[in-house]
């Protein structure tokens, strides 16, 4: 395998309606900030992935118009994922392992704010015996957090504790949009939003982008002082049906973390893209993270979750802090699909 | 459904379920768009001049799509009348276009543009050619609206072909 890193990582604040901007505007200042922290412009990178989806634009082929913001006229090498952009790094880095590029852009964005999310995510439901019922996304996940407290995979209480820890943290963090002193107690108290979910349970609606650049051996010693090393990224995808799955663990990231090599060793920094409490701590158990690694030190998903970018920036996040000499060991996870259905996981290592 | 068919229980087979799928979206057409629309309602035609090489895009858009940079607030407002580059003589029916046939497309270079716009001309059909001289025809101005359906064809002008040279790169 040859040695890959993050090498730069731009983003844009998490809003809940950016009105002004079409998602080229949105996209165009990442792009330009990755350029000013890597000198690295995104149509001299050998390969660009790019990670969207139709669904959120409303139109087809709307990803097309993200090129705007890279360059591509002379032509470039290109691809696209209708996936979160973390899906797109992957595609990236199997590309430099092929041997096929040396750098390599993947970018995500999304302007969810346009649609009715939970309505336009029932779209991705099994389409005979589930999509024609429209349930909204927020619904499923009350199905499988319910699940969970009766199967005593976790309390009410736990989940509360998720999000006053993510939004605390994400005080720290000039691009969340949830953030602030909340209390177990107070998210108790909120009425449900679909039983036994509450507003606070649920990642916001972000409308936002985020971009990274990859870098193989010599070349990423050159981009950056202290490269944050992809050791292992690994996804794998659960069955469609949610009546086959077990839906009170998150096997698919347990088995890409032991195929990503995460393994037992200590873990500084866990940057998770759950967007319900609930999920996140399936995510946290199923990576096996003990206290000793701090979690969404950036609010995670529930403080910003611009959809299609919000996995690719918890390896921006994750890769920041080790560019900055902070942690040296980091697992970034990613996640698509209604109840954790996909999952990516992501190794990252400063030397 | 109604209260009788949910009553008279599921037919004995189910051969067909209609599933109709319909989201609404709130569109934001961006900064740069909604200046050209706002102007279009004007009667004025705007376009944007990329910082790195000079070429003028319209209508106006966000940012230079070779050299992804941000084209910012200036504008350049653009003149009506322009050169036909290539054109198309259409004798098949499209079910979204309520044109009678045969009709002309055609492709425009504004004065003062780099890009072409793509739109109908109004002549006969053996006189449109390459370097012809034309205008845009507008709605009467109360009906104009933040709409590029403000302009309702081209029409050919009385004055001389323009040069090969000057038009050749956007054929």
């Amino acid at each position: 395998m040859r040695d890959v890193a993050v090498v730069g990582f731009s983003q844009s604040p998490c809003v809940r309606r950016e009105q002004d901007h079409n998602e080229v505007e949105i996209l165009v200042p990442v792009i330009q900030g990755l350029r000013e922290e890597t000198g690295v412009a995104g149509a001299d990178c050998d390969f660009i992935c790019s990670g969207s989806s139709d669904y959120l634009a409303g139109q087809s082929f709307a990803f097309v118009s993200g090129l705007d913001a890279v360059g591509a006229w002379p032509p470039v090498s290109e691809s696209h994922v209708e996936m979160d952009g973390a899906w797109a790094l992957y595609e990236a880095w199997v590309k430099i392992q092929m041997g096929q590029a040396e750098t390599a852009l993947a970018y995500g964005f999304g302007k969810p704010s346009m649609g009715d999310l939970p309505m336009t995510m029932a779209l991705q439901l099994d389409p005979y015996c589930v999509m024609p019922l429209w349930p909204d996304a927020i619904s499923i996940a009350g199905l499988q957090a319910r699940f969970c407290l009766e199967s005593d995979v976790l309390t009410e209480r736990d989940m509360a504790a998720v999000a006053v820890r993510d939004r605390m943290y994400a005080k720290g963090n000039p691009n969340a949009q949830i953030k602030g002193d909340y209390t177990v107690d107070g998210i108790l108290a909120e009425p449900y939003l679909a039983d036994p979910l509450r507003r606070s349970d649920c990642a916001p609606i972000s409308d936002g982008a985020s971009a990274i650049l990859l870098a193989a051996g010599d070349r990423a010693r050159e981009l950056c002082e202290r490269p944050a090393w992809i050791r292992g990224i690994e996804h794998l995808c659960e069955p469609m049906d949610l009546g086959v799955r077990d839906l009170g663990r998150s096997r698919s990231t347990q088995m890409a973390a032991q195929k990503a090599g995460v393994g037992s060793d200590k873990i500084d920094v866990a940057e998770l893209s759950a967007p319900f409490t609930h999920q996140s701590i399936l995510v946290e158990q199923a990576l096996g993270l003990s206290d000793a690694t701090t979690i969404n030190p950036s609010g995670g998903a529930l403080a910003g979750n611009p959809l299609m970018a919000v996995g690719l920036s918890r390896i921006g996040e994750c890769a920041t802090r080790i560019f900055s000499g902070t942690d040296d060991r980091a697992v970034a996870h990613a996640t698509s699909g209604p109840c954790l259905q996909q999952n990516l996981v992501c190794l990252l290592e400063g030397e | 459904m109604t209260d009788d068919e949910l009553d008279a229980g599921p037919p004995e087979d189910v051969t067909l379920l209609r599933a109709p799928i319909s989201l609404d979206y709130d569109y934001s057409a961006g900064q740069s768009a909604s200046r050209f629309l706002r102007a279009i309602a004007e009667g004025r035609l705007l376009g944007q001049r990329c910082p790195v090489d000079g070429r003028v895009y319209f209508p106006s858009r966000g940012s230079c799509p070779q050299h992804a940079v941000t084209f910012g607030e200036e504008t350049v407002e653009l003149s009506d009348k322009g050169t036909i580059v290539t054109f198309s003589i259409v004798r098949v029916p499209s079910a979204n276009i309520p044109l009678e046939l045969p009709y002309i497309t055609v492709n425009v270079l504004l004065d003062g543009a780099d890009t072409i716009l793509m739109h109908v001309l109004d002549a006969e059909l053996d006189d449109v050619h390459m370097g012809m001289r034309v205008q845009a025809v507008w709605k009467p101005r109360e009906e104009w609206t933040t709409s590029t359906a403000n302009i309702l064809y081209f029409r050919p002008i009385d004055e001389a072909d323009a040069d090969y040279e000057s038009y050749k790169e956007h054929i």
